[in-house]
């Protein structure tokens, strides 16, 4: 009786048998690696590319000729040979082709060749930019022994950053994983640990409530961490993953982790009190991860979203933390420059916490 | 044994729910290092004036001192003198009973050896296995080991012996005895009459939310027998428990 009671080593033990639990949980491990390491890999072998313009080559065209070889040279038209007429119109009008070409041998002298290029209305973009590919090519074929008589165009290129797919897809998967394991990690833990009476025995011991919780956000703070290592590591040793200032960037990076966190955790919290039964968890957890999943900023940039959209993209927490994560690793910003952003997630913070104590349950 | 000393002393104690009174109005005290029996139908606020005396649960009125100590303003004390075991409790999900043995000890804040706390309910063999793994009576002495990492003065046992076979229950039996003559007074809840009459020091009868009666298992018999009862059959010098213990031997069970 003489030793006063612990709450520092009673917190730790409910961390350490709370991370050891979520550990072997299947279906942690899955939300918060699997799913985003999924999303991480499709996009990044699919990204890279950048845009790429279907061109068909009539059946019938001249093929070894100065036009042919100089389009063979440019990356963003991808040729398509041994088509017919048939499928390359088809193809056409469902616009999987951006136009078709056709290469022939003058018979009556100058120029040496003519080429037809037939273009759809079903891919009008994709033909502009064809349009202009190859109207930048003809000029350089044709003026190739000319001098210039008006003006000489002299083109350069500033050396930048490469910004790949991954560098939008990884920070967003990362925030989205982040979410998920907050809300539904946290709301079936405290729904479970209550239903099964386990907090009950818990109040038998003197450990505090702060402790409890404390402990159970240790350990999923801890384990979501070691996910975001994970998938981080991944992106960036097999996808090139940006990480500008290397360790320092990934430290950045798991502290603001650490600050989304918190605030998704409170999401959980909500939705272990209001929850009637198990089975409403999943319902009620997704009315607060999808609209974020989806308007967020995830898969796409939020200024590609029509206007009417965007104000409610922009009060989201998980647009705040994905636009702080990669202005952290591609940008190279430290916290202090995502300030705003940070203010954002804490405003969150705070009312959805306000939110928690009220309906919080615990028992 | 010293009679007069009370480790518990209850007074008065009312629980009102919103449309019903589970406890109305019962005093009893519990001595040091006695097994004390709560006796009594289902419902009939057993498991209400447990829980109060663990802190659990708020009482309406009444006094409760646990100890020296008083439920309304040293809970926490009261918590690290007493070992509870709940009549429906869960634990941790998907740790082994090694691990679940640390985790009440950071709870209780004391430095035990997990596998000599298993020895002691003889579960050393299921050290790694998970709880849910475990048959009835193993539940059971488990849940009884994590009521003795703090060394408790007092244990709450509420029906410990609910759903488990003849065998299981003995072996729980000689557990509970063991931990008595060991120093610790232990406040026990059953349904077995046989069960009291075999552990208890003293016994409560509780009905309805009041104490009917309260005296040794002998003198509630030697009562009712001097009131003029008799049994309608003549009880012979065995019964049928006796009979099963017989034929399927009292040796602990691998699966018990």
């Amino acid at each position: 009786m003489s030793k006063p009671y612990n709450n520092t080593k009673a917190t730790l033990a409910l961390a350490k048998a709370s991370f050891r639990s979520i550990m072997r949980s299947p279906s942690a491990v899955v939300f918060t690696l699997a799913f985003p390491l999924i999303f991480i890999l499709v996009f990044g072998f699919l990204g890279g590319g950048g845009v790429k313009v279907d061109l068909a080559i009539a059946p019938g065209s001249d093929l070894q000729n100065p036009i042919i070889n100089a389009i063979e040279q440019i990356n963003v038209i991808h040729i398509i040979k041994d088509k017919d007429a048939d499928e390359i119109k088809t193809e056409l009008e469902k616009g999987h082709i951006a136009a078709v070409i056709n290469v022939k041998k003058n018979t009556a002298g100058t120029p040496a060749y003519l080429a037809d290029v037939q273009y759809t209305s079903a891919s009008i973009d994709k033909g502009s930019i064809l349009k202009s590919v190859l109207n930048n090519l003809m000029y350089t074929l044709n003026s190739k022994d000319i001098k210039p008589t008006v003006a000489q165009l002299n083109e350069s290129t500033v050396q930048g950053r490469i910004y790949r797919t991954i560098d939008f897809i990884l920070p967003g998967q990362l925030g989205f994983s982040l979410l998920s394991t907050g809300v539904f990690g946290t709301a079936f833990v405290f729904f479970s640990l209550r239903q099964t009476l386990v907090i009950k025995r818990f109040f038998a011991t003197p450990v505090s409530r702060a402790s409890i919780v404390f402990g159970e956000g240790i350990a999923r703070i801890g384990f979501a961490l070691c996910g975001a290592i994970f998938i981080i590591l991944i992106g960036h040793f097999f996808f090139n993953f940006t990480l500008i200032h290397g360790v320092v960037t990934v430290l950045n990076m798991l502290l603001l982790a650490i600050i989304g966190l918190v605030v998704f955790m409170g999401f959980g919290f909500i939705v272990s009190g209001i929850a009637k039964s198990e089975s409403t968890i999943p319902p009620i957890s997704n009315i607060i991860t999808l609209p974020q999943f989806l308007l967020s900023g995830t898969f796409f940039s939020i200024d590609a979203f029509p206007s009417w959209l965007q104000p409610i993209s922009r009060a989201l927490p998980l647009t705040y933390l994905n636009d702080a994560m990669r202005k952290v690793a591609f940008e190279g910003a430290g916290l202090w420059d995502v300030k705003h952003q940070i203010l954002i997630m804490a405003i969150w913070g705070v009312g959805v916490y306000i939110v928690a104590v009220k309906v919080f349950k615990w028992e | 044994m010293d009679k007069t000393n009370a480790i518990i002393s209850v007074k008065d104690l009312v629980k009102k729910y919103d449309d019903f009174t589970a406890v109305q109005g019962i005093s009893f005290d519990v001595y040091e290092n006695e097994i004390f029996g709560l006796l009594g139908p289902n419902g009939a606020g057993k498991t209400t004036t447990l829980e109060i005396i663990e802190t659990l649960r708020e009482k309406t009125s009444g006094e409760i001192i646990v100890d020296g100590y008083s439920v309304d303003k040293d809970a926490s004390k009261i918590k690290r003198i007493i070992g509870v075991q709940l009549q429906a409790a869960g634990y941790y999900p998907n740790l082994n009973l090694v691990e679940l043995m640390e985790l009440f000890a950071g709870l209780y804040g004391v430095d035990v050896k997990p596998m000599e706390m298993l020895e002691k309910v003889n579960l050393q063999d299921k050290a790694k296995a998970k709880y849910k793994a475990l048959s009835g009576g193993q539940k059971q002495r488990f849940s009884i080991a994590t009521t003795l990492i703090n060394s408790p003065k007092i244990i709450f046992l509420d029906e410990p012996t609910t759903g488990l076979d003849p065998q299981a229950r003995r072996n729980l039996w000689d557990l509970i005895i063991a931990i008595r003559n060991n120093g610790t007074t232990v406040v026990i809840t059953t349904h077995y009459m046989d069960e009291a009459e075999q552990l208890c020091d003293r016994v409560a009868f509780v009905e309805r939310g009041e104490i009917i009666a309260l005296d040794t298992p002998d003198n509630l018999i030697d009562n009712l027998i001097n009131s003029g009862f008799e049994r309608t059959k003549e009880v012979k010098k065995a019964n049928l428990e006796d009979v099963f213990i017989n034929l399927t031997g009292k040796e602990w069970r691998e699966d018990n």
